[in-house]
């Protein structure tokens, strides 16, 4: 029984916003976003990377190979090969470390299993490339970003984790004991040999 | 001639107004006799096709922007300043698109539905005239024809939706021809008053009909009538309809049949399709124009030095603006809605407003104080009453608001 004032109700309302979207910039919600950006919250997350302290991503890697994350990784997108001496003896570093961020669902379980606090999420999501094959397969040196880095993305999380490395070797056992826990049961249904793929 | 101003002045604003017909004539002027006829008309077709082109792209941007802004977004704003030059590349965009057809489709009749759907639309600004002289051709049936070449775009979305052997395709195709039949008839019968009262059917002589002043200085529109003015809101609503435009957009229905018939379309053809869209709603808007609001004069006496063809576009211009905001603002019809708008509102409002026009017509002669006013009363009431009465009984026993759930506990 309106007999078109709802049309005209309408109508005004829409003039409205089109008025005032000239005037209150604040009605404007959209960020246009190559050129403005939001800053990504605290637990914002893509992919993992390797973290390392000190200036030399090769040396202060913190990822000692133990393949835990490899292990847990849901859809296997890890592949790690220990570095041995020229004696084969282990060096606990990865001589290879690959991770295929085309398979990665981004669920972060490596960052809960590691008991090393070496690998964590990264934010950076502006990795579109035109090669479908290589340039999704990020190997060691594309992961490893510094200590600061890491601060820098999560400051919260990451000042935890400093001040446990900092407590001593000792309390880097307490975080990885829970998460630690169901890692054998996983390993022995996966039913891989440890340190079946390193071998030469 | 043109009232208020100097006489020299007068010379030199009739030269505007006149600027491309003598334009046209010196050009073809210089040609043998015996091409001269021809040449004028593909010169003229050569006019309306730019002209009503370059508004096409800047209506679709206009649009894009216009409903960005009612949404409180900023709209394209990315190529050129203030994204000016999306139109070429989107045009870019369109020509380099791969032209898909279908395995399953009738391959003539999907390549033949976009050209039906775009040369009749151009066909049809033939009869129009878009300033003082500047028809094309001066039809004695300009009107007749114009809705008879309007009527092809029911073939093209139907040939468009039947050819592409797509099950969405065809419902759309089957919408536009049920709504578009249904608000044929509103459309036509909208102008019906016109033509009885201007006793032509070219628009030339319709616009001359509005010619003159009442009072010494407010011009003789139509619209300025009770029937008039009925008539004009009508004529949009079918026009509105008739043009597929929001909120009458169901044969394309995005969030139902993701676009009906022009799923199956895409690059040129598909762009042929669009641009058949808007000038579509460019002529039905001219005809609104030529009909109710005077054609290319001006509203008022002092405003007559302003070029016609700039009251023409000017008038166009807020016939589109309309149109976009419309759209901006009114949700989809539904279809049976849709069918009870058209032959149970529009249809009986389109009659009477006839009735309406012929008594306008016979008490033209009453002479006694408060004439004018006892006649606008009369005629509008003639409108106005059955418009509440229809109103109230078509919504009668409706619950119009916030639907109720009643969920399973
Ligand atoms: S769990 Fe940590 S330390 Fe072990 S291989 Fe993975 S990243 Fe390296
Ligand atoms: S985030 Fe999940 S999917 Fe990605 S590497 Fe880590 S465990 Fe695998």
């Amino acid at each position: 029984m309106n007999l078109g004032k709802g049309i005209l109700k309408g109508l005004v309302e829409t003039a409205r916003n089109f008025v005032g979207s000239y005037y209150d910039p604040a009605r404007l919600v959209t960020i246009q976003y190559p050129d403005e950006r939001r800053a990504l919250p605290e637990k914002a997350r893509s992919f993992p990377m390797l973290v390392y302290d000190g200036e030399d991503p090769e040396k202060g890697l913190r990822c000692v190979a133990c393949k835990i994350c490899e292990k847990e990784c849901p859809p296997q997108c890890i592949y790690i090969v220990l570095d041995r001496d020229e004696k084969g003896r282990p060096l606990r570093r990865p001589k290879i470390f690959d991770l295929d961020i085309s398979v990665c669902m981004s669920c972060q379980i490596c960052v809960e299993v590691c008991p090393f606090d070496a690998i964590k999420m990264n934010t950076e999501f502006e990795l579109s490339t035109a090669d479908r094959f290589g340039s999704l397969l990020l190997h060691k040196m594309d992961l490893a970003r510094p200590a600061s880095y890491y601060l820098g993305l999560h400051p919260v999380e990451a000042g935890e984790v400093n001040a446990r490395l900092a407590a001593g070797p000792g309390h880097a056992e307490t975080k990885a004991k829970p998460a630690a826990g169901p890692a054998p049961a996983a390993g022995t249904t996966s039913g891989a040999k440890p340190g079946d793929s390193d071998r030469p | 001639m043109i009232a208020g101003v100097p006489p020299s002045a007068a010379t030199m604003f009739e030269a505007l107004d006149q600027l491309f017909v003598s334009l046209k004539h010196w050009l073809v002027g210089q040609l043998p006799p015996a091409w001269q006829s021809w040449v004028s008309l593909a010169i003229s077709a050569a006019a309306i096709l730019g002209v009503f082109m370059t508004l096409f792209a800047l209506t679709v941007l206009i649009e894009r922007k216009g409903l960005g802004r009612i949404q409180n977004r900023y709209g394209p704003n990315r190529v050129g300043p203030w994204g000016l030059l999306q139109p070429i590349a989107d045009l870019i965009k369109m020509l380099t698109k791969e032209d898909l057809v279908p395995s399953g489709a009738d391959r003539v009749v999907h390549f033949v539905a976009p050209v039906v759907m775009v040369v009749p639309v151009l066909m049809a600004y033939a009869v129009i005239p878009i300033g003082r002289n500047m028809a094309a051709v001066d039809f004695n049936a300009g009107l007749l024809f114009f809705f008879a070449v309007g009527a092809c775009i029911e073939l093209a979305v139907f040939m468009a939706g039947w050819s592409s052997r797509n099950k969405y395709s065809l419902l759309g195709g089957m919408r536009a021809i049920a709504q578009m039949i249904s608000y044929e008839l509103p459309l036509i019968l909208s102008t019906l008053p016109v033509v009885m009262l201007a006793g032509s059917l070219s628009l030339v002589d319709i616009t001359d009909a509005q010619a003159g002043h009442s009072g010494g200085w407010l011009a003789r529109w139509h619209v300025f009538t009770p029937w008039g003015l009925a008539g004009l809101l009508l004529f949009t609503v079918a026009a509105t309809a008739e043009s597929n435009r929001a909120p009458f957009d169901l044969p394309e229905g995005e969030s139902e049949i993701i676009a009906g018939h022009l799923v199956e379309y895409s690059g040129i053809k598909y762009a042929l399709f669009f641009i058949g869209e808007y000038l579509g709603m460019f002529a039905v808007s001219a005809l609104g124009i030529t009909l109710f609001l005077g054609g290319w004069r001006a509203p008022v006496i002092w405003l007559e030095w302003v070029p016609s063809y700039m009251w023409f576009f000017l008038k166009l211009g807020g016939f589109v603006a309309l149109f976009i905001w419309l759209r901006g603002t009114l949700p989809r019809l539904r279809a049976d809605h849709l069918m009870n708008l058209a032959w149970k509102f529009l249809l009986p409002l389109v009659l009477l407003n006839a009735v309406s026009a012929a008594l306008w017509h016979y008490t033209a002669p009453w002479t006694f104080v408060g004439a004018g006013l006892a006649r606008w009363l009369l005629c509008g009431s003639l409108v106005g009453v059955p418009y509440v009465l229809l109103g109230r009984r078509l919504f009668a026993g409706q619950h119009i608001g916030p639907r109720t759930y009643r969920m399973a506990a």
